[in-house]
């Protein structure tokens, strides 16, 4: 369309909105990405206190800080929503997934500019609402899984568990609305060149997550109406004395439930494969592999559901089946490992920040999914479901590997997206006292399991005292460990170095990394061509 | 204990010292770091089998551990200035996928024979009813009598000398020892979870429901367990105490427990009785 003269020039006045109306109405695929960061930036600092609080009240035996325990329970649940509604999706999806996979394919933005920008304010809407319930009457005390009875209007008679129905209901709008749009975007807007078997891992990645929400997002949907209506309108899906079923709900809830873990971490093995490559400057190994196998573990994910409900009282030979079914998983995850670990052998290895997320994730994924195995054994589970082991074993795949992806790819994007580099030592130093502060924290949690320690409970036995507060003082190690990442966050936009087009050097062969930093306010006006690139 | 010797012996002695290392009583200990003693075939079984899966995941995790340290030291900027191109290696890509199903299927086996076993028993010898209410539970004798009695907990302020916070209950549960008890579970308002550790017990309580399962002790003493699905605000409160006794007194504290916890629509006629006999 232009020479290089005028092309500068353009870029020289972008039409860049001023003001409050370039983010109200954005429809710029960079500005909605940073706001999901930040969206999901805020949702941790309330996330993270409620977890802060529950690790205070459970530091010793006995009641120290929270004498209603409905609040208690209320702190858990709205815990779990916040971190997996509002935190990891928002961060790794509606944020790196907008920001990156229109530069990595080389598209402009996102097919559906508009939708992006309602996909947004509608997660923001549903926050807001997810805030109002917990502030409704005494609080929707049932836990992130919601179950009747204990969700009905019986049990809890306000209007805080509507809120939060309402409050996921826009978040699942939001979430199929994004999902749509990267689907779209990402198989009709490619580079030249680019085909799917030539799409950066993270690309997959999001490609995958989207069409798992696509199809699970619905089925929560339809279950939480159910559920609303159950509440107000007198119907009975899910309670006994009218015909309806409470267990009805758990299989709907994890027909969605199952599948969400892996929206949540499908996006983290994206990160962690560009990661693992560019700093081991080497292209990753087995592709297709890694490719196919997160297909692979997305198909799975929608066929395991009812190993949540192992003590529900199913049939045994159905057990039999989900055990069998969830093992499966292990095997196309153990390639992802494996070939991460191939990626890195032979290379040429730099350990700048983003790199130590990316092995500190790989090595505590392994620590989480190797538990996962053990709780896939119904048989076995009869010992730890419903106690810390389980907690132990989804904070390491999710609040440890997941949200160790994002701070990965915080360190390895923020050049691009700020323009400005984070300062090196600090970076390193919040990694260190992280890990640390995550593995004191979490570890213990499984002895407690295996003594018997049930979750969800704001008092515990003497005898749990002791891993409690090891537990108790790994948290506040963390909470050390995010106030270092808010003072690299400020030290980096308001003193970080100027960045060149990309820090990483041979490595970083992805699109984002051959326009300037920060990205431009519009890239790729011109459809870039890759065909001549050598295909991984 | 040395049943369990095979072929991991040095390993399975490590472990079973540190999952067993308390054998006398079956409740949760400061500082423990394994499952509680075993007072049930199931528990034993479960033991077993963990031990056989903490191996594994040990060794996998060790093993990766393993090749992450090579990697970093052996290829890292400085012992390898020039990376190499491989990218492909079929029959590494084939090995990766193979093992870890081989490993998957000898996890397989004992797992089913264990989910089977445990599941319910055909030669049930009596049968306990348990019914979870917001927030303690109730406990039903039907070859016995019919016989039922609620079991709350202790409040911290009225614990005796000896008495477990948030484990003692009032009323508990009282079962023969070698006897195959069926466990009928049902729950009057929301879903709870019957759970005590040392039996491998842990079964929800569901409304609209009757959940079966089985429990056989093997030793005499007390058990606890506590409430294992969020139930409400006193979820944390509503504990499990069961007593375990030879049959001999379990026959005693039936013909005890039938004239303190009559049925309502007996009690008067048992009173008239009692009334009786003093007479
Ligand atoms: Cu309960």
């Amino acid at each position: 369309m232009a020479n290089g003269a005028s092309d500068a020039a353009h870029h020289a006045h972008d039409h860049k909105p001023t003001g409050l109306g370039r983010w109200l109405y954005s429809t710029n695929h960079k500005d909605i990405g940073t706001m999901y960061i930040v969206l999901s930036i805020i949702a941790a600092v309330v996330g993270g206190a409620m977890s802060g609080m529950i690790r205070l009240e459970l530091a010793e035996p006995g009641i120290q800080y929270i004498e209603d325990f409905q609040f208690y329970n209320v702190l858990v649940t709205a815990h779990g929503f916040i971190m997996v509604f509002f935190v990891v999706m928002p961060g790794l999806i509606g944020g790196f997934g907008n920001w990156i996979v229109p530069l990595m394919i080389g598209a402009p933005d996102m097919a559906f500019p508009r939708m992006n920008n309602i996909s947004f304010w509608l997660l923001a809407a549903a926050l807001v609402l997810m805030v109002m319930a917990g502030l409704t009457g005494s609080g929707p005390g049932t836990g992130w899984t919601v179950y009747p009875p204990l969700s009905n209007a019986d049990f809890h008679s306000d209007a805080a568990v509507d809120f939060g129905i309402l409050s996921l209901h826009l978040a699942g709008a939001s979430s199929v609305l994004g999902a749509i749009n990267f689907i779209t975007t990402i198989l009709n807007m490619r580079a030249t060149g680019m085909t799917l078997h030539r799409m950066p891992l993270f690309v997959w990645s999001i490609l995958v997550t989207a069409f798992l929400l696509l199809l699970a997002i619905p089925v929560l949907a339809g279950a939480l109406t159910m559920l609303l209506t159950d509440r107000n309108f007198g119907t009975a899906f899910f309670s006994p004395e009218g015909g309806g079923d409470p267990i009805l709900w758990q299989h709907l809830f994890w027909f969605f439930g199952h599948p969400e873990v892996y929206i949540m971490v499908l996006p983290a093995f994206g990160v962690i494969s560009q990661i693992v490559s560019t700093f081991s400057r080497k292209p990753v190994f087995g592709y297709l592999g890694m490719a196919y196998a997160m297909i692979a573990i997305g198909f799975i994910g929608f066929i395991v559901w009812a190993h949540h409900m192992n003590a529900v009282g199913l049939d045994v030979n159905t057990r039999a089946y989900f055990v069998a079914a969830t093992m499966v998983i292990a095997v196309p995850t153990g390639v992802k490992i494996f070939s991460w670990i191939a990626t890195m052998w032979g290379g040429s290895l730099r350990f700048d920040t983003p790199m130590l997320w990316a092995l500190g994730f790989i090595f505590l994924f392994v620590v989480g999914g190797v538990t996962g195995v053990v709780l896939a054994n119904a048989g076995a589970d009869m010992a730890f479901h419903d106690t810390y082991y389980v907690v132990a074993h989804f904070h390491y795949v999710l609040s440890i590997a997941a949200v160790f992806a994002m701070f990965a790819g915080f360190y390895y994007w923020i050049g691009k997206m700020s323009g400005r580099q984070y300062p090196e030592g600090l970076g390193k130093l919040h990694f260190w006292i992280t890990f640390i502060g995550v593995n004191v924290m979490f570890f213990p949690q499984h002895f407690l399991g295996m003594a018997g320690m049930p979750r969800r409970i704001p008092d515990y036995p003497d005898a749990y005292a002791g891993w409690n507060m090891v537990s108790s003082i790994g948290a506040a190690i963390t909470m050390v460990g995010t106030l270092l990442f808010f003072i690299v966050l400020f030290r980096t936009l308001g003193a970080g170095r100027k960045v060149e087009a990309n820090p990483w050097g041979e490595g970083a062969t992805t699109l984002e990394w051959a326009v300037p930093s920060p990205a431009p306010f519009h890239t790729h006006e011109d459809t870039p061509n890759v065909e001549a690139q050598p295909a991984e | 204990m040395f049943k369990r010797l095979n072929v991991f012996a040095p390993i399975l002695a490590l472990i079973s010292f540190v999952s067993a290392g308390s054998a006398v009583a079956a409740e949760p200990k400061p500082w423990q770091i394994g499952l509680q003693p075993a007072a049930s075939p199931v528990m034993e079984r479960i033991h077993d089998f963990h031990n056989l899966l903490l191996v594994i995941i040990t060794l996998i995790t060790l093993f990766v551990l393993a090749l992450m340290v090579y990697v970093i030291v052996r290829f890292n900027e400085k012992s390898n200035p020039v990376p190499s191109k491989t990218t492909h290696h079929s029959v590494l890509e084939v090995i990766w996928t193979a093992v870890p199903v081989l490993i998957l299927v000898a996890i397989a086996v004992p797992s089913f024979k264990l989910l089977y076993f445990m599941d319910r028993t055909q030669d049930a010898e009596m049968t306990l009813k348990v019914i979870g209410h917001q927030w303690y539970w109730s406990y039903e004798y039907p070859d016995h009598g019919n016989f039922t009695f609620d079991s709350n907990l202790v409040p911290e302020d009225e614990l005796e000398e000896g008495q477990k916070r948030l484990l003692a209950v009032d009323n508990k549960v009282v079962l023969p020892v070698d006897t195959n008890v069926r466990l009928l579970l049902g729950s009057e308002d929301v879903m709870h979870n019957w759970a005590v550790p040392a039996f491998g017990v842990k079964l929800d309580t569901v409304p609209g429901r009757t959940n079966e399962t089985w429990v056989r002790i093997t030793g005499e003493g007390t058990y606890y367990g506590q409430c294992s699905e969020l139930c409400g605000v006193n979820h944390g409160f509503m504990p499990i105490m069961v007593e375990a006794v030879s049959k001999d007194a379990f026959k005693a504290w039936v013909a005890k427990a039938k004239v303190e916890f009559a049925n309502e629509e007996n009690k008067s006629l048992q009173i008239v009785q009692a009334k009786i006999d003093a007479k």
